[in-house]
């Protein structure tokens, strides 16, 4: 865990006080609202529907024991009792008060967390997998790069008015769980010839003009890689377009000009920055590491995880929600937050409490919060999992379904969120409900199924093996069905099934797409994805709109 | 022939506590659609939107929203409007729960 230093408190004092300037100057009237708003949103601050909603950063999706009891109190005092964790690693507050925010950063900023660039046309928190540190299939902890980044981008006075948000996610993993083909820049740790160093990525986005990212240079050694991501953010700025909201993004600028005219651009620009930068990566690469406290782990027998995976109950949940260590003694626990009907990705304070306690005890108080809105334990020792199994039994959050069909991405939808043209929760929490209610989510095994209320996806619907987008249409809410996304290495947008389905038709609509798997699939080692990527949609559609011959009389 | 009018409200959210709020007609702000200004001419609307966002030190982002006439006021016609008028679906926070806390203290006293 990375720990701030008195210049990162400073920074970080001044800045709230700043904010709560802001905040009494619009309350007075001194500020319009036009005025306030661009800087209530460089804060986290949005008003939704029903309220304000706080989005305080969580970089790259650590926390410790400390922080994520702040985020409980948090819910607690200033909430309704709950968080909402997201698609890019953040906690949401549905229903802050506009007089309280100061109070809520300056309670944050206790432990050293805050809501800078969770909003607005700035680079945004840097998302990056969630087992760093952790998997056994990682070259090197990606997150020492991710805090560089962070402080690099904070507050970067080149880059406060980009053109649009600017999002990058970093792995240090061939195995990518941080969704990097689809982010602004993403970058994959790789190493050659004895060093390391940065595939990077560039121009991925989902979105109304969903892209998959383009390798825009194949190696980037470590010590060049701010001089390298200040030359692609300094070429966008200046080329991406503030004309059209709609193609400000990197991935039309991309687009527009041409992979090789932007490469040629940044190359040039590149130049220039890695003369000025000479030396600075090496020398805060180094402060970095040596704040981040890596867990001496204590390793041990495993008799007792043997033992427990007896009880039935216990192996389920060991087999769905445990993931490989890159120590042996050890297992990496993700804690679904998508119990069968409720929220994804919701956590009450008490909920968030346990998993601190947990952490302390059980997991070298490291925590994690993944993009698929879960929380994960990064290290516990085998011996200790059938006792974090029963204390999570006991809190309600040891639900078996990682990676299965209920296991949903969903953004707030029209429950919450002022951009949203449809709800997204309750269709996420009754097809969960009803693939319970089936109990087939075993035998349909690894389906990720991912819902956006609206066509900017923050519920990433475009990745989803099962993508899933709520519109408005004609003053209804429906929904369109996307199949065979994927949203790792290998990634890719899904493809559109046809006219979409009614809110009350969703649910059935999905699972008749499950059951089709499960008849048409070669044998149960058949993934679904697998299976639509060797039978192509029509058997899909035929499950979704009956036989082809009856669709084209109709 | 210029299209009829569809009636109108107008509704903001508060600057205060971002709560969803409606401008009745004698200028003030409830937190109740069944209490807003059913406007049913489009010029009044017009001028009345102008009135509502004078009041950008109580409020945030008024517009006109469809609307239309019920036994206890106006009524939402469109579905956001019904979930702004409600609250969310997978809690019950917001209106909808003030509205029950309401019932309950008016079967208290």
């Amino acid at each position: 865990m990375y720990r701030y230093d008195e210049f990162d408190t400073a920074f970080l004092a001044k800045r709230n006080a700043q904010f709560r300037a802001q905040v009494e100057r619009r309350i007075d009237g001194s500020l319009t609202e036009d005025e306030f708003k661009p800087l209530r949103l460089m804060n986290g601050l949005y008003l939704q529907l029903h309220a304000y909603m706080l989005r305080v950063a969580i970089p790259y999706g650590s926390l410790d024991a400390q922080k994520l009891r702040k985020l409980a109190e948090l819910a607690e005092r200033w909430d309704k009792g709950y968080g909402h964790f997201t698609t890019r690693q953040n906690i949401q507050y549905n229903w802050p008060k506009l007089r309280d925010v100061p109070d809520m950063l300056d309670a944050l900023a206790e432990v050293g967390m805050h809501a800078i660039q969770t909003s607005g046309n700035t680079i945004r928190n840097v998302t990056a997998d969630h087992f760093a540190g952790a998997s056994a299939d990682e070259i090197a902890d990606p997150r020492p790069y991710a805090e560089l980044i962070r402080q690099w981008s904070t507050d970067h006075p080149e880059f406060q008015f980009l053109p649009r948000k600017f999002k990058i996610a970093i792995t240090g993993s061939p195995n990518d769980r941080a969704v990097t083909r689809a982010h602004d820049i993403g970058l994959r740790m790789l190493e050659r010839e004895g060093q390391t160093g940065f595939e990077v990525i560039v121009g991925g986005g989902l979105g109304r003009t969903p892209m998959v990212g383009k390798v825009i240079r194949d190696f980037v050694p470590e010590n060049e890689l701010l001089p390298y991501l200040e030359a692609v953010v300094h070429v966008y700025n200046q080329h991406g377009r503030r004309d059209n909201k709609y193609k400000a993004r990197i991935k039309i600028t991309v687009h527009e000009n041409g992979l090789d005219t932007i490469r040629e651009q940044v190359e040039a620009a590149f130049e220039r920055t890695r003369a000025e930068f000479e030396g600075v990566d090496e020398r805060v690469i180094a402060r970095i590491r040596a704040r981040f406290r890596a867990p001496d782990l204590v390793g041990g027998e495993t008799q007792a995880y043997q033992d427990a995976r007896l009880d039935p109950v216990f192996r389920s949940w060991a087999d769905t929600n445990l993931a490989e260590h890159k120590d042996p003694d050890h297992a990496i626990v993700t804690i679904s937050l998508k119990a069968h009907g409720a929220t994804p990705g919701d956590a009450t304070a008490g909920q968030m409490r346990v998993m601190a306690e947990l952490a302390e005890q059980y997991g070298y108080d490291e925590l994690r919060i993944s993009h698929q809105q879960n929380v994960i334990l990064p290290h516990v020792r085998k011996s200790d999992l059938p006792a974090v199994f029963e204390e999570l039994k006991a809190a309600g959050l040891a639900t078996a379904n990682i990676g299965l069909a209920s296991d949903i991405i969903a953004c707030p939808g029209m429950d919450y969120c002022a951009l949203a043209t449809a709800r997204s929760i309750p269709v996420a929490q009754q097809l969960a409900q009803r693939v319970e209610d089936l109990r087939i989510e075993h035998e349909v095994g690894p389906l990720q199924i991912k819902i956006s209320g609206c066509i900017n996806a923050c519920g990433h619907h475009h990745v989803g093996h099962i993508g899933i987008l709520g519109l408005d249409r004609g003053g209804v809410e429906t929904y369109q069905i996307t199949l065979g996304g994927d949203a790792t290495e290998t990634a890719e947008i899904g493809q559109r099934t046809g006219p979409g389905f009614s809110y009350e038709e969703i649910v059935p609509a999905i699972e008749r797409l499950m059951l089709a798997y499960l008849e048409v699939r070669e044998d149960e080692t058949e993934t679904f994805l697998e299976a639509y990527r060797r039978l192509g949609v029509a058997p899909f559609k035929e499950a979704l709109y009956g036989p082809e011959k009856q669709r084209d009389a109709a | 022939m210029p299209r009829p009018f569809t009636p109108k409200i107008i509704t903001a959210n508060a600057l205060l506590e971002g709560d969803v709020v409606y401008f009745t007609e004698n200028g003030s702000w409830s937190r109740n659609m069944s209490e807003a200004e059913l406007l049913e001419d489009e010029a009044h609307a017009t001028i009345r939107l102008i009135d509502a966002e004078q009041q950008g030190h109580i409020i945030v982002g008024a517009y006109l929203a469809d609307a239309k006439s019920g036994p206890k006021g106006p009524e939402p016609v469109h579905f956001r409007e019904s979930f702004r008028a409600r609250g969310p679906s997978n809690y019950l926070h917001g209106k909808q729960a003030d509205a029950r806390s309401d019932a309950r203290s008016n079967d208290n006293y």
